[in-house]
């Protein structure tokens, strides 16, 4: 189930590997402000443990994960 | 029953009793007092966010994981720093992450199959190393190390390069990049010491 995200800023990481989309994903982060909705594209399927383990250690939400043609696009919300 | 047996049998039956009322309080009091205890001393917790890395080796293969872990754990928002000591400090000099080599010589696990003792020619050291980066790394884009190294440094990551093994190699700290403090293994200890995670590699 797709839902509409307003998302505020978009990163590629599509061709990357690790730890590359993790770090790429850091670092937009820091420029989001509090309740800011990030998207990031990644096609490395170990992105896909990767982001969510970022998301549980830093204290983000990630709202969802979506699979299409081999792309991986997470959604990811500031706390 | 006797009137002469009646006041030791209800002394007998209040002391039962007592004993085990006093018991199960007892009991209730140590359970809460211990689990007291033990929540206070898990919030006490004296280690850190923190990733103490040792690189001690300078192949490229095994440059690797401390640049990767150390830049992913930055990235997760820990304090990181790496130890460069021994032939890991190839990895901070100058231009040398860019230099460091995949070693063929008793290596069975290369990735193109061929006789072991074939890794002892001339060449072919080399030769693995440029497929390894130009067949492998490139074809599923592995970032290069130089960037890694570059990552590190942007996300704050301690690099410190181990003195004595730079004297035995004869490594000024002139020869590092910039960034690089040079300690020992007081210095190393001194900051695994309350660090979550320790690696050596």
């Amino acid at each position: 189930m797709t839902t509409t995200y307003r998302v505020d800023k978009f990163v590629d990481a599509k061709g990357q590997t690790c730890p590359m989309p993790v770090l790429m994903l850091a670092k937009a982060f820091k420029e989001l402000a509090s309740g800011q909705i990030l998207a990031i594209s990644a096609t490395d399927p170990g992105s896909k443990a990767d982001v969510s383990a970022w998301a549980e250690k830093t204290g983000n939400t990630l709202l969802e994960m979506v699979e299409e043609a081999g792309v991986f696009t997470f959604y990811l919300k500031k706390v | 029953m006797t009137v002469d047996t009646l006041p030791t049998t209800t002394d007998q039956l209040l002391r039962d009793r007592v004993d085990t009322l006093v018991n199960e309080r007892l009991e209730q009091l140590v359970t809460e007092r211990v689990t007291e205890q033990v929540a206070a001393a898990m919030k006490k917790d004296p280690a850190k966010n923190k990733v103490a890395i040792i690189a001690s080796k300078g192949t490229l293969d095994m440059a690797y994981p401390p640049l990767i872990l150390a830049s992913a754990a930055a990235a997760m928002g820990e304090d990181v720093e790496i130890f460069f000591t021994f032939y890991g400090l190839d990895i901070v000099k100058k231009g040398g992450a860019a230099q460091l080599k995949v070693a063929p010589i008793a290596n069975p696990a290369m990735p193109v199959p061929m006789p072991n003792i074939v890794g002892m020619l001339p060449g072919m050291t080399p030769m693995a190393t440029w497929m390894m980066k130009s067949q492998f790394f490139a074809k599923h884009h592995v970032a290069p190390l130089e960037q890694l190294l570059q990552e590190c440094v942007d996300l704050g990551v301690k690099l410190i390069a181990c003195q004595m093994t730079m004297d035995v190699m004869g490594i000024k700290a002139e020869e590092l990049i910039e960034g690089v403090e040079v300690g020992g293994a007081a210095t190393f200890i001194n900051f695994a010491n309350d660090a979550h995670i320790t690696l050596f590699i």
